[in-house]
Formats: structure tokens, sequence, C-alpha cells
């Protein structure tokens, strides 16, 4: 491994930026997609982690000519080293997870968009930096050439992506569609009156939830037109962008527009291919990894995985899911060197401490960054005449080694029992600061910060005076608040290492699997008398993988494994506790039984959507469900052998009112169908009535592959929805509308295949109801967010994969069963967990038992119990379980009588503050 | 003497905080008129403590979350 130098120490440099405001070689700054100006020494973007420069050195005059080293002469931290060396590592590792990422396609140069040449033809990519308030324009919708504010603005889809004749991507880039709604949704919000128009082929928003939200920007009239716009012409005098197309009356429109961006798709960079050459990792021809759908984060190479764009475009859930994935598959090899080197850092006994507080306060400069504004000695002089203030010190970098070192000694000398430091913010230092007292033996709770750098010298820099006056009172609001603190103990709870997943579908399987693979017992339950839920019903993946043989591999692995006990007929009737502590009544076919397990894993898959009384479907005997067709034709159905032509209609009880989602897996599977049929028979005639086509990622080379066979494509609209009638004992006739003749067009056909919804399980809300988990409008179980965290709910220690979750094919399924299984591993690896302790407390004093607090507490973690009153009499009062609460305070908020209040976040202590922040 | 209001701010922990100190990291310049009280919810923050807030001066209570 090759490691470039950065020409900064990343354990000195503090982010102060001073060494960028003296910098004075400016540079194209790539993150803002070159549309502003960054320097030679730079943070590459704000949210970079590690937050510390680094130096470009391909643009940095010293390393490039030998003059300048200003960064080095004002860097107060001495960070700078211009002697640093690039490195050559040898790391002995067991496995390797790749995740290099992808490129945006590169229009530059392809005359029919013109970009590069007109000035008002953006990518995408571009587009997201104007509408970021972090980016060049903060957040201002103006054209980049003349800072004109954009009234009318048009975006291409599909560029680079499912276009072999103007780039190599035959595939679907999967995510421009939502992108660029959601770019248009923004930009709206931007310009009150903006005209915002969407030009595709086929709308692919098939991801969770993203269906709803292409209805919603119909709602606030986004334009969208089903098109493909031929080329992009400048309007000489006002640089604005002239094209034609044609709608979907076949007339031909002349338009223009302030400003077209253009969808660009996804590709793996240069670098990447050259990465998986080096790695000995195969790439297919659209240059992704190429892996199984059941080991989607494998590679050709055993060992090494890989997660996100890598293997294909995705969008940001499937991507998190991959990575998880990858982690719980690499540690699986890892398994028995777990914990071998970690260490514990060893703290001294907490010294008691005395009831009146003895406050020091710990001013920082922070280099020039607060003192350089703030008046830190008049901060400091005011500081010594608060209330139980005995000792306040200044620090050029309070944050640094060496002044922790001060800080505990300090503490020791002069009984410090309460710790305030002023300097930035809590949420990134705060840590580290609690680390020194509790090596000075002190309750690390006993500590506050006052905020004067982000939340005051930073953001009133032209002010000094009135930032130096509200330094004070930010200071005081921490003596007052800090006074007022008492030592909290530290709250551990054990965790049975034990794993439960309910659902024995291809998701349940993986699950179970991947946790008895990393050592863990598990108990799998299914309802049925069978493993392999839906998939049961499933001939192929959308790769073409037979799915029967893995099923039957994945059942053998499951029956055999002794650490997988398998409840088949059982269901969970019951449960209780939290994470690391579960409680489950598993009920059998003769027994129930209750078992304890640390973890629950939901996969209890959904259904498929009956199509009862449309097309036909229960009336005529040859009008099946895509998995009828699926097993009629693998078991050599008479009607099939004999039948010559076939219509599909998709969207079947998918993308209506009663289902406002896409059930993602039918276009790809009618399409897969057809060819199949059409290979067979050729001279068979093939329509597939859709709404939009969907096949998404590489499953395009399916679509593009039937087209070229001669399978019929015939798009329909919602409104006009395909009608089947019988017309001969054994042939229907389907009328549609034909968008290209203008008039019905009506089809024979032998069969007609229904691409049916994936509806979910009702099952899943029951057991939703007895775990508590939330369940989304359609159905399927909630997320804890939508795109961070894709398997975990807002409880922990709950995790979920497969359908239940939404719609998914077959790899994507194995992908979240393995990263469902890697969240819990996480959980189950250690035989505690250490919980934060600023928690729910409840006043015993004061509770009445009235419970108001129950309903509002949104993890579920108050319950009403019974004590014993005075003269035998049975009080009602409320309990706290400290593993559920998160110290939200909701309760706090909603109790009328002072009856619960969290620790650290009392109402008097944010009262002291509140107080304190008004008496100057 | 023109009219200086007092403010005070209830934050969340994990969204109006961090957004305040995002406004800091951002170099973005506001008014100093307003004094951050930082809770670990916006839903902790009881009526009674805005309610004190007015009592003891402030002219005006943001609560954000």
């Amino acid at each position: 491994m090759s490691k470039h130098p950065r020409y900064v120490d990343t354990e000195k440099c503090i982010a102060c930026g001073l060494c960028a405001e003296k910098c004075p070689k400016k540079v194209d700054d790539e993150y803002n997609e070159e549309l502003s100006k960054r320097k030679a020494i730079y943070i590459p973007y704000p949210q970079a982690v590690p937050q510390k420069y680094a130096i470009d050195s391909d643009n940095c005059l010293y390393l490039k000519s030998g003059k300048c080293r200003a960064c080095e002469k004002f860097c107060p931290a001495g960070a700078i080293n211009f002697e640093d060396k690039p490195e050559t590592l040898s790391l002995d590792v067991g496995a390797i997870v790749l995740s290099p990422g992808f490129t945006t396609f590169d229009p530059t140069g392809i005359r029919t968009w013109g970009y590069g040449e007109f000035k008002n033809v953006i990518t995408s990519m571009e587009m997201e930096r104007l509408l970021s308030a972090s980016g060049p324009t903060e957040g201002h919708l103006i054209r980049p050439a003349d800072k004109k504010e954009v009234k009318r603005i048009a975006f291409i889809q599909c560029v680079g992506s499912r276009d072999l004749n103007k780039s190599h991507n035959g595939y679907c880039s999967s995510v421009c569609c939502t992108y660029a709604i959601k770019q248009a949704m923004m930009a709206k919000d931007h310009v009150k009156d903006l005209e915002a128009s969407i030009f595709f082929m086929d709308m692919r928003t098939h991801g969770k939830e993203f269906e709803r939200y292409y209805e919603r920007a119909k709602g606030l009239g986004i334009d969208f037109k089903r098109c493909r716009v031929h080329s992009l012409e400048p309007v000489k005098e006002t640089e604005d962008i002239y094209f034609r197309y044609i709608d979907d009356r076949g007339k031909q429109i002349e338009t223009q527009y302030d400003m077209v961006v253009l969808s660009v798709g996804l590709c793996t960079p240069p670098s990447a291919m050259e990465l998986a050459y080096h790695a000995g990792v195969e790439l297919n021809e659209d240059r992704f990894v190429e892996f199984s759908s059941f080991d989607p984060v494998g590679t050709s190479r055993p060992g090494v995985f890989s997660c996100g764009a890598f293997s294909g475009p995705k969008d940001i859930p499937q991507t998190v899911m991959e990575a998880s994935a990858a982690a719980a598959d690499a540690t699986r090899l890892l398994r028995s060197a777990r914990n071998s080197l970690t260490r514990t850092r060893e703290f001294p006994p907490e010294l008691p401490i005395d009831a009146e507080p003895r406050i020091g306060v710990f001013i920082c400069h922070c280099g020039t960054n607060i003192a350089g504004v703030v008046d830190v000695e008049k901060v400091a002089e005011y500081a010594r005449t608060l209330p139980n203030v005995v000792h306040v010190g200044r620090n050029l970098f309070t944050c640094s080694q060496d002044t922790q070192d001060t800080i505990k000694n300090i503490i020791k000398e002069k009984g410090l029992n309460r710790v305030v430091v002023a300097a930035c913010t809590p949420r990134t230092h705060e840590p580290l600061f609690r680390e020194t007292l509790k090596a000075a033996g002190l309750n690390e709770y006993l500590f506050d910060m006052a905020n004067i750098r982000n939340q005051d010298s930073w953001v009133h820099a032209g002010q000094p005076e009135m930032a130096t006056l509200k330094a004070m009172d930010l200071v005081r609001m921490s003596v007052a608040k800090v006074g007022l603190l008492s030592a909290l103990p530290g709250i551990a709870v054990p965790v049975n290492q034990t794993g439960l997943v309910i659902g024995g579908g291809i998701a349940g399987m993986v699950s179970a699997l991947e946790l008895a693979d990393h050592g863990f017992n598990v108990f799998l339950v299914e309802k049925s008398n069978v493993l392999g839920g839906q998939a049961r019903h499933l001939y192929r993946t959308w790769k073409g993988e037979p799915v029967e043989p893995a099923l039957h591999e994945l059942d053998a692995r499951v029956r055999s494994n002794p650490l997988i006990t398998l409840c088949l007929d059982s269901t969970v009737a019951a449960a209780e506790g939290f994470v690391g502590n579960f409680k489950s009544t598993i009920v059998g076919p003769k027994a129930s039984r209750v078992v304890e397990h640390g973890t629950a894993i939901i996969a209890t898959g959904a259904q498929g959507y009956v199509p009862e009384g449309e097309y036909l479907f229960g009336s005529s005997s040859r009008v099946f469900t895509a998995i009828e067709f699926d097993k009629l034709n693998m078991m050599g159905d008479r009607r099939m052998k004999e039948a010559k032509n076939y219509v599909f209609i998709q969207c079947v009880g998918s993308r209506c009112q009663e289902r406002m989602y896409c059930s993602r897996v039918c276009c790809t599977h009618s399409v897969q169908a057809a060819l199949e049929l059409k290979e067979k028979n050729p001279d068979g005639e093939v329509f597939i009535l859709y709404r939009d086509m969907r096949t998404y990622g590489r499953r395009e080379e399916l679509y593009r592959k039937a087209r070229e066979k001669g399978v019929v494509f015939i798009n329909y609209e919602a409104h006009q929805k395909p009608v089947v009638r019988a017309v001969e004992p054994r042939r229907m006739e389907v009328e549609v509308w034909d968008h290209i003749l203008h008039e019905p067009l009506r089809i024979l056909t032998d069969i007609v295949v229904l691409a049916t919804a994936v509806i979910p399980n009702p099952a899943t809300a029951e057991l939703a109801d007895i775990y508590k988990l939330p369940i989304d409008a359609d159905g399927f179980l909630q997320e804890a967010h939508a795109k961070l965290r894709p398997v975990d709910f807002a409880a922990d220690g709950i995790f979920m994969a497969g359908l239940a979750h939404c719609p998914k094919p077959v790899d994507e399924a194995v992908a979240q069963a393995k990263a469902a299984a890697g969240r819990a591993i996480s959980v189950l690896s250690s035989t505690s967990i250490n919980l934060e302790a600023t928690k729910a407390t409840v006043v015993e004093a004061n509770c009445d038992g009235c419970a108001m607090c129950l309903d509002v507490c949104p993890y579920k973690a108050i319950s009403l119990v019974s004590v014993q009153g005075t003269a035998g009499k049975l009080n009602s009062r409320v309990e706290v379980n400290l593993a559920q609460c998160k110290g939200c305070g909701v309760c706090q908020a909603t109790c009328p009588k002072d009856g619960i209040f969290v620790a650290g976040f009392s109402l008097e202590q944010i009262s002291a503050q509140v107080d304190a922040a008004l008496a100057g | 003497m023109s009219f200086e209001p007092k403010i005070i701010g209830f934050t969340c922990n994990w969204c109006s905080y961090a957004a305040a100190d995002l406004a800091g990291v951002s170099r973005m310049q506001y008014p100093p008129n307003v004094r951050l009280v930082r809770v670990m919810c916006s839903g902790m923050v009881h009526p009674k403590v805005v309610a004190r807030a007015f009592e003891k001066g402030a002219d005006a209570v943001l609560v954000m979350g």
C-alpha cells in the first residue's frame, strides 16, 4: 500500500484555517466542481474526516518551485511538515474490502449536449453544488456564466447511461431519475416560480418511498416529458439553450431554457479498475465487480470483498447495506482473531466529591480562532468573579495532549470537582475532556463546555466586543449549570450472545448462517414447515442463476449447522426486553418455549398480490400471475406449449392509489421471461405493456436484448389501462392505446401474464406489534434512517432484512440479510454494552403514576409499576428501562409534577442556564 | 439606542445545535443576540422553562429541533 505525503501532521493540526487564509495559491475547487476556488493547503470538503488540512503537492508553490512556506510560518500548532515523504506500507490482513466508489460520466466534447462549450449546460454534479448552502453560490440558483437567476430549467436524463452510441455504458445508472427529481424539487424551493422539466425515457423511481416522491413532484408542477432530446443549441444573445422535442401527441415543440442539467451516469473510475487489477478481482464488461446473487459482496477472489458502486450503480441505502454485509463477511474470516488487538484503558478510582462545587474554568484561545476575536483575557477575568470558581486558566490549545496533562494536575492540586472548558463544540471535544476528568479521578459527567468558537468567535468575527460579551454569558451559563451537575454512575448492560432470526426465507437463512458462522447460537423461527419462503417460487435470478439449487444448499447448511436451532411450524407470540436482553416466546407445533437472546432479525418476507377480477384473472384459465407463469412454464404445461402469442401486463397492483410503490422486481422478470419465450419461438409474438420499464442497473442489458430479439414494448398510462377481453375459446384480445399510432391497438393472444405487486406479509404487522416496531404507510418495516441506517430500527438490537423491508430481488435481499447479521454481530460480539448515563430518572416523591410519560416516550422505555406505599397501600409509579431510554427527555417536558428528569439536563439545570443567560 | 432583543434558543444536540456548529465552520455571520441552550431533544423543553425565559426578560424564545 502506498501512502501519499500530506505535509501536515494530523496529530498537531487543529483545523484553524490560518494556513489556508495565508496560502497565496488559489486552485479550482474540485469539490465544488471547479465552480469556486480553494487554496493549495485545504480540507477537501466541510464534513471531511479527519477535519485536518492537507497540502496539494501539485499546486503548492514551495513544493513546486521551492519558495513560499507561508503556511509553515503562520501555523500556530507547528503542524506543517515539508519533509513528509511517500510511504510504502505492508499490512498483514486476513480480508480486504474494496469500496473505491464511482465517478460520473464526463460528457465533455460530445456535440449533442455541448457540455464544456455552452456555458449554461451543466452536469447534475455541478447542479448539486449550486443547490448546496455550502456551495459556490450559497444555494442560490444562478447561472455560473452571467449570475442570472434561473427561471426555466430542464433536466436531461440518461447522459452516459443506457447509451452505447455516445458512451460505452449500456447499463442504467439507477440513481439519476430520483436525483433529478430531488434537484428539481430543491430548485423549486429556491426559486418560487421556477419552471422545471425532466426529459426522460423511463422514470425509474424503484427505490423505497421513491414512487411517492415522484407523485409529489408531479403535484408540485414539475413537468415530466417522456422523450429523448436530440441535441442542444445555444441562443446567441442570451446564452439560453434551445432545443426541439416531440411531445406525447407526436408534435414537434421548440423550446428554450435558462439552464440545462445533464443527469450524468455513474462509472467506475480508472483508478478503481487499476485497484481491481492489483487486487486480482475480475470486472465485468461494464467495468463493475462481478458477483453472484447469493454472494453479493464477494468477488472472484476469496477473502476480497466489495461494496458500493464498485459492483454496479446503486443508491445510498443499498450501498450502506453492502458495507455492513462486507464487514460481516470480512469479520467472519477474522473470527478467530476477534478482540486480539484491542486494548482497554485503565482509569484511577473515582474520588468522592464535596457537595460544595469547586469549579475550574479553562478558556481556549484556539490559536487565533477564538483569541483573534474574543478578548479571552477579559473573559478569564470575568470568570474569576463567578460563584464557586476557584481556578481559571487560559490555553493556546486546550485540546492538545500536554494541556490534558496540565488540566489533570490542576484538578488534583486545586481539588476541583467541576470543570468548564470554554472552547469549541462538545459535539467533537466533550469525549476528550471527559477522558481527562476520568484520568484525574473525577466523574466524567461533572463537566460542561461553553461553545465560544463555533457559536461565537466564528459567527461574530466582525463584532469583537459583542462576541466577548457573548463569551462571558456563555461561560456564566456553563458555570451555573456545572455547579448543579452530579456524578453519574456508568451504566453497563450484559449481552446474551445469542441471536434470534424470524422468517426462514432466503434472507432469514442467510442471516442465521452468518451469525452461526461467526460462532453465535441462533434460533431460526419459520412459520411454515419448510424453509425458503418466496424464493421457493422463483425460477432464476436476474443474472440467470437458477434459484432452486442455491436454496437447497442454504437449506442443507442451515439444517446441518449445530449452532442453529431451527423452529419450523413456529411463531413468536410474545416478547419483552431490550438490546442484549430479549426474551421471546416461540410457539411451536407441540409446545411453546421462552428463549433469551441479545438481538433479533426480522425477515418475515412478503406476498404476491392476487389480482382478483382484474384483466380476467380468475375467470380465464389463460391469465396468470408471473409466479404461476414461471411454474407452469417450467412444468411444461400444455397451455404454454401450445401458445404462440403472449402479453405481459406490468404494474398490476403496484404504483396505484392503494399501493403507491414500485415492486422493483417485475419489469426485469417480464423482460427475462419474454426474452426466453422469444428465443424458444422466434415466430411467436411477445408483447410487454408497461408504464416505465425499470430494468435498473445492469438489468438494462436484458431489456436491450429483448428489444433486439423483437419483443414488442408498448407504453400505457395509469389512467388508460389495457383491457383484456375473451374473444375465442382459447384466445383473448388485449386492447391498449398506442402512443405512436395514436389509436387503440388490439392484440390477439394465447396467454396473458400479470406482473403482480409484492405486498406486505400480514404477519409482519403482528410481529411489529410484539416488538414495538414501526411499520410504514405501505405495511413494510420502517428503518431508523432511510439512507444511513437501512437495516436498523430506532430501537437498539433489532434489525430487518429481505422483503419485509420493501420489495427487492434476491441479490439485494442476501446483501441486506448479511448486513442485518453484521449489525447484530456488532452487539453480540461483546459480553456487555456501556451506555451513556444521561437517562431519565424518576423522582419517586413526585411521581404519582399518572403515566402520561408512557405514551409520549418514543423508545417505549417507561413502564408503570406498583410499589408498596404507606399504610399497606399499593401506589403506582413509573419505572425507566435505562437500556431503552435514550435520554431525549420528552417525558420531562410532559410530566405535570416534576416526577421525572434527564440527568444532566434537568429542569433545574436548564433553568439555571436560562437565568444565567439573562442575568448579564 | 436601537432595540437589541435578547433571545434564548433551545437547540437539539443532534440537529439544530449541530447546525449552529456548522454555521460556525462555514463562517456564516449572524447577530450576536441569541444565547443557545443545548438540550438532548427539543422535546425535553418543558413549557415552564420557556415561560421562565420570558419572565426573566427574554424578548423571544426559539425552540429548534
